[in-house]
């Protein structure tokens, strides 16, 4: 199980901003992903989407915890 | 120090209190970045921010920029949730012995909160909502500091 949250226009694409999903990894959790939602799927595979887990960027697969947090961010735009 | 605020702010009030009580400071530069209505095409703008993660990965380039320009203290005041033009979205503040450090300490410190700080931000108008994401400009403005 882990926490997933989106922002930004993921959220909206998906129209929802946070869930529980039990995947052990982070492959698996996009591969789950990708069975529900391949519109939400295919927008998380862009380069410009970075994946953080329990809060630390992260490019390679993680295994998750039962507690982990997977937040997907899309371009990022302040001021 | 960074804070993120759900409220409007006083700019003014923020830089008073920024500068008081400095007597070896010499130099304070501070930004203030409004919202812009764009003729009328923006009513209302939201700002989105992951609680924990934005607060560190913006100290990481606050600690960046005191190092880099050898600064004594730094401020930042970001807004998060609905905007409305007119008001304050963003204040930068930084103290120094002398002012070019604190002028390039700001340009640095807003360069990097346009392009890479953790915030999502929606434009909402007349013509619906639209996500803004950081300009090919952003990204030039970030570059000067990587070559330097």
């Amino acid at each position: 199980m882990a926490r997933v949250l989106l922002f930004g226009r993921l959220a909206d694409l998906a129209g929802w901003r946070e869930r529980d999903i039990p995947a052990a990894s982070l492959a698996a959790l996009r591969g789950i992903l990708a069975a529900e939602d391949p519109a939400l799927f295919e927008a998380l595979q862009a380069p410009a989407v970075r994946t953080a887990v329990d809060q630390e960027l992260v490019n390679l697969d993680v295994a998750l915890r039962p507690d982990s947090e997977v937040a997907f961010l899309p371009p990022m735009s302040g001021g | 120090m960074i804070r993120l605020v759900q409220a409007p702010f006083d700019p003014g009030e923020a830089l008073g209190e920024f500068c008081r009580d400095r007597t070896e400071t010499g130099a304070v530069a501070s930004f203030t970045g409004l919202a812009r209505a764009e003729n009328g095409r923006t009513d209302i703008l939201e700002l989105e921010a992951y609680p924990g993660f934005t607060e560190r990965e913006i100290a990481r380039h606050e600690a960046a920029a005191r190092e880099r320009f050898g600064l004594q203290d730094t401020l930042i005041l970001h807004r998060t949730g609905p905007i409305s033009p007119g008001e304050a979205i963003v204040f930068v503040a930084a103290a120094a012995p002398h002012r070019r450090a604190a002028f390039e300490a700001c340009d640095f410190l807003m360069d990097y909160l346009k392009s890479r700080a953790p915030f999502w931000k929606k434009e909402t108008g007349p013509d619906g909502a639209r996500w803004i994401e950081p300009t090919e400009r952003d990204r030039d403005d970030l570059a000067r500091w990587e070559t330097q």
